[in-house]
């Protein structure tokens, strides 16, 4: 701050207070919405503005699934959860190890077709998959993918943003390293385990934690991909939810909704300081 | 760019990018020829056999009346996700960056929406505008202005629209706020010396100085709201009423996987990849130039 002006101090704080509070006020309102009863929520115009006592009920019939107030029987979103976690777990870390390995060889070695291969990868940052949904689809129900991990998640894998980063990464760690590593005795693969490995902590962990909530957030190649109710990502189980019901129990749409989003917010939140560093200097 | 030192090997090189190789080969490039080739085909409607059809998907689509709207309702609702959603995260920014305590309790809870997915964000925003019960929906009609998104096409835009912007407010202020810490606090200081105000010296110093921020942020505002908002407005409206909320990507899907008409899907698929390199490439010009800044 140039100057001391206490009003405008005051006012600046005012004004964040507000935008936070409109930020959160989406999801103050679920939270409420989730611990009524259906009924309640139903009746109300409008809605109750602070929380009902039905918040445990609800979240146990959203975890465990059973039937609602309304007769209509909800899935277990457990399961769920456990079908995002692992598919978000296998985007991250499948994506990191590929890139690590493919931006060490793009970078480290000399060998022919070398510019070839950095464009042929560059060219996958710039088309989403929702571009070419159609032709992959196919290619994954031919291969036999559909309903399973290796079909949900390995489509979304090939996209080269974290090679691009890691490139960029490794062109800025000193060559002197390498030549202390030559002098004694060390071969690439030694190089990249002890000197390289280490270094990359800190973009890893940005990687992971933007990557995992890209996985945890996928929802149109899930919704093409998986027709099996076991292989449903929790983001589907949200669509389930209020897609075609003319009745719906929106204390269960949101307590699904609330606990689709906790774990990907505790993501962020909780390496909030990597995750900060490595999106502001990865996209530039 | 090189590395001065390299290490030599025939075979090594080959195999470590021989996963990443296969994986962008078989779900990347494979399908991308795929739509180009099935651009220029057309499928009987059992999808046994295809024959050779030159253009005609693509001036199908030049003629399809819907698909041309469905630009229009891009443009729209792309242009006000972007400067809607930077206006108020710049603000939002601006206020952050002048605050001396607290910083990092408020960039804590502004960051957070960036890992709601977009569906869980258009079920939020549809529960607080839905009739008859919805919060906000109810507070709008008690000051005269009947809200219904379900057959009013201003209405359900402006919801799609509120829900995509509320979700990009984390990404867009992160950038802003790194753009706006790396401002030389001298310029700020000289400014005012010479008597410029807050206000002046924001649109005089700091505006044009963020500009590169500002016109990254379009750039991948644009592209967000071209794909990644599919879930949203799945979830919301449905692309109704009518077809009023129907953008590219949804009628990509709608065409290809409940028409069934793939061969126009792929040509509307192959239109988005020359729009988004397009984009690219634009923003990678942009990038160069920068570097003189």
């Amino acid at each position: 701050m140039v100057e001391r002006r206490p009003v405008l101090t005051v006012l600046t704080h005012l004004l964040l207070l507000l935008g936070v509070m409109i930020v959160a006020f989406p999801v103050y309102l679920a939270w409420v919405a989730s611990t009524h009863t259906a009924g309640t929520i139903a009746q109300s115009v409008p809605l109750p503005l602070l929380p009902g006592e039905h918040g445990l009920d609800n979240y146990a019939l959203a975890l465990l699934g059973g039937v609602g107030e309304s007769g209509s029987r909800y899935p277990a979103t457990l399961p769920m959860l456990g079908v995002s976690l692992a598919s978000a777990l296998i985007i991250s870390l499948g994506k990191i190890a590929i890139s690590l390995l493919s931006a060490f060889a793009i970078v480290y070695f000399r060998f022919p077709l070398r510019q070839m291969v950095f464009w042929l990868v560059f060219v996958t940052l710039m088309l989403p998959v929702e571009v070419r949904i159609g032709p992959t689809y196919q290619v994954v129900a031919d291969l036999g993918l559909l309903n399973t991990y290796a079909g949900l998640t390995v489509p979304l894998i090939a996209s080269a943003t974290a090679t691009f980063l890691f490139r960029q990464f490794f062109l800025t760690v000193p060559d002197e390293l390498v030549e202390a590593a030559r002098i004694d005795g060390a071969g690439p693969m030694r190089f990249f385990r002890d000197v390289l490995l280490p270094l990359s902590a800190t973009p890893m962990a940005a990687l992971f934690v933007i990557q995992f909530i890209y996985g945890w957030n996928q929802y149109l190649w899930p919704l093409l991909v998986t027709t099996d109710e076991s292989m449903y990502p929790i983001v589907l189980g949200i669509k389930r939810l209020i897609a075609g019901e003319v009745y719906t129990d929106w204390n269960i749409v949101m307590a699904v909704t609330l606990l689709a989003m906790l774990p990907p917010a505790a993501v962020v939140i909780g390496m909030q300081k990597w995750f900060v560093k490595g999106l502001v200097d990865t996209e530039k | 760019m090189d590395k001065r030192v390299q290490f030599r090997s025939t075979w090594l090189p080959w195999v470590l990018i021989a996963p990443q190789m296969a994986v962008i080969g078989v779900f990347f490039f494979w399908p991308a020829a795929q739509a180009l080739f099935q651009s220029l085909t057309q499928q009987d409607a059992f999808g046994t056999s295809s024959e050779f059809v030159g253009w005609l998907n693509f001036e199908r689509l030049w003629e399809d009346a819907t698909y041309l709207a469905s630009f229009k309702t891009t443009a729209v609702f792309s242009l006000l996700v972007a400067v809607l959603g930077l206006s108020v995260s710049l603000g939002l920014a601006v206020l952050a960056n002048r605050v001396v305590h607290g910083a990092m309790f408020y960039k804590t809870l502004l960051i957070w929406p960036y890992a709601v997915a977009p569906v869980a964000a258009g079920v939020l925003w549809l529960f607080m505008f839905n009739s008859p019960m919805g919060v906000v929906s109810h507070a709008l009609r008690a000051w005269g202005l009947p809200w219904d998104h379900l057959l009013n096409a201003e209405d359900a835009m402006a919801l799609v629209v509120l829900a995509a912007v509320w979700k990009q407010i984390s990404y867009n202020f992160l950038f802003f706020l790194a753009g706006l810490q790396s401002i030389p606090k001298s310029l700020i200081e000289a400014a005012a010396i010479d008597g410029a105000g807050p206000v002046r010296r924001f649109w005089t110093i700091v505006f044009p100085l963020l500009s590169p921020t500002t016109f990254f942020l379009l750039v991948i505002n644009v592209v967000y709201a071209f794909f990644d908002t599919f879930a949203i407005i799945d979830a919301v409206t449905h692309g109704g009423p009518g077809k009023d909320t129907a953008i590219l990507v949804y009628k990509v899907y709608y065409d290809g996987f409940k028409a069934m008409d793939l061969g126009g899907s792929a040509a509307q698929s192959v239109v988005l990849m020359a729009i988004v390199i397009a984009l690219t490439v634009v923003q990678f010009r942009f990038i160069e130039k920068k570097v003189q800044y």
